[in-house]
């Protein structure tokens, strides 16, 4: 087998921050990439590009896998899925949408790999009660980097499958994966929406709404005082065609036609301030109107994909996302804390969200326990990291960690304070001879 | 026309798959021709599932002379047949070796042609069909970076053009197709302008247009029809001093 070509070229992640000038090989036949041959060299898959920091690339070579698209087998029966790992989920849902049949987990973006998304172990807006995507993955190919292939699962090489759920790829690269889509009578979503003025209420509402399939909410961080952590709450379900307007119920999966804006140049750095995201914070809490509609299922999963590299919207210095989770029972006092700090130094967060998480997953470093989980966008720059930095004491001080799929700037022990399991990854990664072989940017920030 | 199937000959390239899947996407039955054909499984189970089509892979070798017994061996005449088969070449090597140039001539030229007369011949009996060929703006005008596999898009180019004169009266039409830069692991490693580049999806996109609305020549990105417009326009005794 020859060796896939090989060009030097600077990758970043979603953020744009950091950026690294990296040897990248994108493979089109598997054989290539289960052995793309650099003895020397270390190893680390690449899907789209969406985790927000330095996973997606490493200090060796970078394997893109986007050539490694193709559905290899589906069972309309049960919904079984199996595809290679650089398979985009905007295509899985674009196939499998009209036939009936929805991804059982989807993050906020449908632009990333199958690949990724078992990485990263992703969670969605149903997490509270469907779990993570790796708990819908019945198994995987995984090449080790010396060629051999394994397939693991629960019942198969459990321990390597079990390190690589979450795993950032640094446990092989991922060739194909099996997971279970979920029936769906429409490509509609009932949504709801309620309003809480602050977040004793935005926390009551999650918790009497643990019955509803998918919840999330909006929260304005510059909010403070008596209106500290108002939100606004979005539940979903999949809709039944009788949900539907009596002129859509003849063709329940039909899809309105794409129509895509594009951010066609980075934003000045001063775009985004504290005045022009409070002001849209403020529009944004009056404008969503209390109540139900039925809308498609692109407006409510993916909103941001309707705008076509929004990244750019923090101009060309990029941007960091802040993602933590907190336990259960420190839930409350931490995000009360970690909203405070930010309302304080009134850091324009664009984006911030806030959602219940169900349980802890299996994956040794799966980011979703139970617990709150709170993300965050800010412009890169000396004060948001400092920023952070407060905010990292916080979240470690009330037991929670952060998800490596966003993070572009922890330090290692933080991620050893957060994710006890670490020492189970490790032995499972010197067991197989992975440790060395494949590694990231992130890894080697993060000491692992 | 709207085909209700398809050969694809070089299926294994990027663009190869591309056009595969534009086509199956309209529910044309696909055929993937390709050296290896048995490895093409896993793509064949890819158009199946996505579009619900019906898709077989053939063996295929553009350079083994073997056109008439290729065609013979079908099922059935395809209502369109597209060529993808190509080979970029390394210039400095086609000079230094000429088993090297002979390749590329052969990959590019001989190889396609002799194939494309085996089924344009039977397109012409039966007084309909589409051929598709995938030249290269390198065509257009030799230059010292790449004139070997230039001259033999040149003279891809060139039986493509007689060929469509040949069959109009026939019923059967005939695409050139001149993609500019597209990112595909032919060029992997190059530093191609964004702006100049296609997505083999487009290359796929703009196929299928061509042959649905009877196109003769297309550029896949209109922009490469003004800039070799101008290339074509300067005086040889110009052109011969320039680094291009």
């Amino acid at each position: 087998m020859s060796e896939p070509d090989r060009t030097r070229v600077p990758l970043t992640g979603w953020g744009r921050y950091p950026r690294r000038d990296c040897e990248v090989a994108a493979p089109t036949d598997p054989a290539a990439a289960a052995v793309a041959r650099a003895p020397a060299r270390p190893l680390i898959a690449r899907g789209n590009g969406r985790s927000y920091g330095d996973a997606s690339f490493g200090p060796g070579l970078t394997v893109d896998m986007r050539r490694l698209g193709r559905l290899i087998a589906f069972d309309e029966a049960t919904g079984e899925l199996t595809c290679e790992a650089g398979a985009l989920l905007s295509e899985i849902v674009a196939v499998f949408t009209p036939r009936g049949w929805f991804p059982p987990v989807t993050p906020g973006t449908k632009f990333v790999t199958v690949g990724g998304m078992v990485a990263s172990d992703v969670h969605g807006k149903n997490h509270h009660g469907a779990g993570s995507f790796c708990d819908h993955v019945l198994s995987a190919r995984l090449a080790l980097g010396d060629g051999t292939i394994l397939t693991c699962s629960r019942a198969e090489n459990a321990d390597l499958f079990a390190a690589t759920c979450g795993g950032m790829g640094l446990t092989g690269t991922l060739l194909t994966v099996t997971f279970r889509l979920i029936p769906v009578r429409s490509s509609k979503i009932l949504q709801e929406t309620v309003r809480a003025p602050d977040l004793a209420t935005a926390i009551d509402i999650f918790e009497s709404g643990s019955a509803r399939t998918y919840s999330v909410a909006w929260i304005d961080c510059l909010a403070s005082g008596a209106h500290l952590g108002r939100s606004v709450i979005i539940f979903g379900e999949h809709a039944a065609p009788q949900d539907l307007d009596p002129s859509e119920q003849a063709t329940p999966f039909a899809r309105p036609s794409p129509r895509g804006k594009r951010v066609p140049v980075d934003f000045p750095t001063v775009a985004l301030n504290r005045l022009s995201v409070s002001l849209f914070n403020q529009v944004y809490y009056r404008l969503q109107k209390p109540g139900r509609k039925v809308v498609d299922i692109d407006p409510y999963f993916y909103p941001l994909d309707a705008i076509q590299d929004w990244n750019r919207i923090y101009g060309r210095h990029g941007f960091v996302q802040y993602q933590c989770v907190l336990p259960l029972e420190t839930s409350r006092d931490g995000l009360t804390a970690l909203l405070t700090e930010i309302a304080r130094v009134g850091q324009a967060s664009f984006l911030a969200v806030l959602k219940r998480l169900g349980h802890e997953s299996f994956g040794h470093l799966s980011f979703p326990r139970a617990g709150y989980t709170l993300a965050l966008d800010f412009p890169a720059n000396p004060e948001t990291f400092a920023l952070l930095d407060r905010l990292d004491r916080i979240v470690t001080e009330a037991g929670g960690r952060l998800y490596l799929a966003k993070d572009a700037r922890m330090r290692a022990p933080m991620l050893r304070a957060g994710y006890p399991r670490l020492e189970q990854f490790n032995a499972v990664r010197r067991r197989y001879g992975l440790d060395g072989r494949f590694r990231s940017a992130l890894s080697d920030r993060l000491e692992i | 026309m709207t085909p209700k199937s398809v050969l694809i000959l070089g299926a294994r390239s990027d663009i190869g798959r591309a056009v595969a899947r534009r086509f199956a996407q309209s529910g044309a039955s696909v055929t993937l021709a390709a050296r290896r054909a048995d490895a093409l499984a896993d793509d064949l189970a890819d158009l199946r599932i996505r579009f619900k089509v019906v898709a077989e892979a053939v063996e295929f070798d553009a350079t083994d002379g073997a056109a008439e017994r290729f065609f013979d061996g079908l099922p059935a005449l395809p209502d369109v047949v597209v060529m993808v088969v190509g080979l970029l070449g390394d210039q400095a090597q086609s000079e230094a070796d000429l088993d090297a140039a002979n390749a590329v001539m052969a990959a590019n030229y001989t190889g396609p042609a002799c194939y494309l007369l085996a089924a344009a011949r039977r397109m012409g009996t039966r007084g309909s069909g589409c051929i598709v060929g995938i030249s290269s703006v390198a065509g257009d005008r030799g230059r010292q970076s790449n004139f070997v596999y230039g001259s033999a898009k040149a003279g891809f180019t060139a039986f493509l053009a007689g060929l469509r004169n040949r069959l109009f009266k026939k019923g059967v039409t005939v695409v050139t197709v001149k993609p500019g830069f597209v990112a595909t692991a032919m060029t992997a490693g190059m530093k191609l302008p964004p702006a100049l580049t296609a997505q083999p999806s487009e290359v796929g996109d703009a196929i299928f247009t061509a042959v649905t609305k009877g196109r003769d020549v297309i550029y896949v990105r209109p922009i490469w029809r003004l800039i070799m417009t101008v290339i074509r326009s300067v005086p040889e005794t110009v052109f011969k001093r320039l680094s291009m």
